[in-house]
C-alpha cells in the first residue's frame, strides 16, 4: 500500500473540509429562494393544467356540443356525459357533464380533443372539498368555473393560439 | 449575591425547618435546569433555521416572530401526542432508558462553571465526573433497542453504543494535554491556567480532534449513522413517540450543548476575554458567544457534510485518532519535561 505523503498532509490538514465548509458559508449570505407561498407565488404557464372549465359563446349558449370525444378519450375514465334528448341537428346540447376530480390525472388530453375549446383546464389551481361527492363536479360548477376564470381562460388560450 | 444566598437561606431555615434542604437543592436544580433547557429548546429552531439558510432557504418563520414560537410549538404537539409502547416491549425498560439518557445529560451540568462564581458544585475532580456522567448515557441508548424488540432499533443501539464508546476514548485523550497543561482536574483550574494562553492555539490539533470526537459523540451528522435513516428508520428511536421520543431529542441536544460547554471550558478559555483589555465586558458574555461559535460549527457541519460509512467511522476513530492523540500527549509530556514544570 503506496501511501503518498502529500496526500496524507492533505488530509490531515482538512483542506477539502474546510473548502466544502467555505461553500456552504458562502451560500448561508445568498439570497433565499423560498416563495413565501400563500403571499408570494410562482408565474403560472399559459398552458398550465389546473381545474376544469366549460367555455359559453359570446352569446351566453354552452360551446360543448356533446360529442363525447373528451369522455372518449379521457384516461381517467372522470367524465360522463349524457346527451339532452332535445337536441336538434343545428344544436347539440348536453344534459349531464360531471367530471369526478378525483379521478382526473390533469393530462389536458380533455382540452385536445374538444372540437370546439369548450372543455378547458383553467389556471385555477387552489380547490378543494371536504367530501368525496363534492369532487364530483357537475355541469353547473363547471360552467361556473368558466363564468369565474372565462377572462385568464380566454387570455392564455390567444397566448398559445399560434401553437396549435 | 454571597450575603443574599446566606438570607435566603436562613429565612428559609426559618419557615421550612427540616424540609429547606430538600427544598433548596430543588431550587437550585431548577435555577440551572431551566436556563439549559431554554437552549436546548431554541437550539432546535437554531438548527432548522441556519440549515435551512445554508441551503438558501428560509426555515421556520411562521409562528411568532422569527418564528421563535416555533419551539413551544414542537413542545405542546409532543406533548399531547399519545406515547405508543410495542406490545411486546419491555415496559420498564423501555420507559426508563430515555429518563437516563435526558438524566445522564442534565446531570453533568452540576459542575460546570459558567463563571468564576457561577458554579452550583465546585468539586475538584469536575471533569472526571462530567466525563464518567456522559459516558452513562450510552446505557439509555442500550437499553431503547433492547426494550423496543424491533430489530431497528436494535441495530440503531448496537451501533450507537459502539460508536459512543469509540469515540468516547480518543476524547479522553484530547483532555489528557489540558490536564497535563493545567495540572488539575478542576474546571475551574483548567479555565485559570488559560489566563495567559488558551489552550486552543498550543493544542490546536487536539481541539480539532476532539470536536470531531464529540460530533461522533452525540451522534450527530456526518456520524448519525446509529439513527441512519434509509437503513434503520430511525435507528434506536425508531419505537419511542410523544414526549418519551422528545426526551431521547433533548438528550441529544443537552448533550451537543454539554460537550460545546466542555470545549469552550478546555480550549476556549471559558469565561475569559480574547485579550486582557476586553476585560470590562462581563465573563459570562465571552462564554456565551464562544459557546455559540461552537454550537454554530455543529450545525454548519451537519449542512455541509454526507454521512459516514460506519466501517470508515471505526477505522477514523480508532486508527487515526486514537494513535495521533498518543502521540500528542507524549509530545506534550516531552515538551513540559524539557521545558520544565508548567
Amino acid at each position: 500500500m503506496g501511501l503518498n505523503i502529500m496526500t496524507v498532509l492533505d488530509s490531515f490538514a482538512l483542506r477539502e473540509l474546510v473548502a466544502g465548509l467555505g461553500v456552504t458559508l458562502k451560500y448561508m449570505f445568498k439570497p433565499k429562494i423560498t416563495i413565501q407561498y400563500p403571499e408570494q407565488r410562482t408565474p403560472l404557464s399559459p398552458r398550465f393544467r389546473g381545474e376544469h372549465v366549460l367555455r359559453r359563446h359570446d352569446n351566453g349558449t354552452e360551446r360543448c356540443v356533446a360529442c363525447k370525444l373528451c369522455e372518449a378519450v379521457c384516461p381517467a375514465q372522470a367524465i360522463y356525459i349524457e346527451i339532452d334528448p332535445g337536441s336538434t341537428a343545428s344544436q347539440r346540447l348536453t344534459r349531464v357533464y360531471d367530471i369526478d376530480m378525483a379521478k382526473c390525472i390533469y393530462c389536458g388530453y380533455c382540452q385536445e380533443a374538444c372540437p370546439v375549446d369548450a372543455i378547458v383546464m383553467g389556471p385555477n389551481f387552489e380547490f378543494y372539498s371536504e367530501t368525496r361527492r363534492g369532487l364530483i363536479y357537475d355541469k353547473a360548477k363547471l360552467l361556473a368555473n368558466g363564468d369565474r376564470w372565462g377572462k385568464q381562460v380566454d387570455a392564455n388560450l390567444a397566448a398559445n393560439a399560434k401553437y396549435r | 449575591m454571597a450575603e443574599f444566598l446566606e438570607y435566603m437561606h436562613g429565612m428559609g431555615t426559618d419557615l421550612l425547618g427540616p424540609v429547606w434542604p430538600l427544598a433548596w437543592t430543588v431550587i437550585k436544580i431548577a435555577v440551572l435546569l431551566a436556563p439549559v433547557m431554554f437552549c436546548v429548546t431554541y437550539l432546535t429552531l437554531a438548527e432548522r433555521r441556519i440549515i435551512g439558510f445554508m441551503q438558501i432557504r428560509i426555515g421556520p418563520n411562521r409562528v411568532g416572530p422569527f418564528g421563535l414560537l416555533q419551539p413551544i410549538a414542537d413542545a405542546v404537539k409532543l406533548f399531547v401526542k399519545e406515547t405508543l409502547i410495542p406490545e411486546k416491549a419491555d415496559k420498564v425498560v423501555f420507559l426508563l432508558a430515555p429518563i437516563i439518557t435526558l438524566g445522564a445529560a442534565l446531570t453533568a451540568w452540576a459542575v460546570i462553571p459558567f463563571s468564576p462564581e457561577l458554579i452550583l458544585a465546585d468539586i475538584n475532580v469536575g471533569l472526571l465526573y462530567v466525563l464518567a456522567i456522559s459516558s452513562l448515557g450510552v446505557y439509555g441508548l442500550l437499553m431503547s433497542g433492547w426494550a423496543s424488540n424491533s430489530r431497528y432499533a436494535f441495530l440503531g443501539s448496537l451501533r450507537s453504543a459502539a460508536q459512543m464508546v469509540s469515540y468516547e476514548v480518543s476524547m479522553g485523550f484530547t483532555l489528557i494535554p489540558v490536564i497535563m497543561l493545567s495540572g488539575s482536574l478542576s474546571l475551574k483550574d483548567v479555565v485559570a491556567a488559560q489566563s495567559g494562553m488558551w489552550f486552543v492555539i498550543p493544542l490546536f490539533p487536539m481541539f480539532v480532534i476532539y470536536f470531531i470526537s464529540v460530533v461522533a459523540e452525540t451522534n450527530r451528522a456526518p456520524f448519525d449513522l446509529p439513527e441512519a435513516e434509509a437503513e434503520l428508520v430511525s435507528g434506536f428511536a425508531t419505537e419511542y413517540s410523544a414526549m418519551s421520543y422528545g426526551m431521547f431529542f433533548l438528550g441529544e441536544y443537552a448533550n451537543m450543548l454539554l460537550v460545546s460547554t466542555l470545549g469552550v471550558l478546555m480550549f476556549l478559555g471559558g469565561w475569559l476575554p480574547p485579550v486582557s483589555w476586553l476585560g470590562f465586558i462581563p465573563g459570562i458574555i465571552w462564554f456565551l458567544i464562544k459557546l455559540g461559535v461552537l454550537l454554530f460549527a455543529f450545525l454548519w457541519i451537519r449542512a455541509t457534510f454526507p454521512r459516514y460509512r460506519y466501517d470508515q467511522l471505526m477505522r477514523l476513530g480508532w486508527k487515526v485518532f486514537l494513535p495521533f492523540s498518543l502521540f500528542w500527549i507524549f509530545l506534550t509530556g516531552t515538551i513540559i519535561h524539557l521545558v520544565g514544570a508548567v
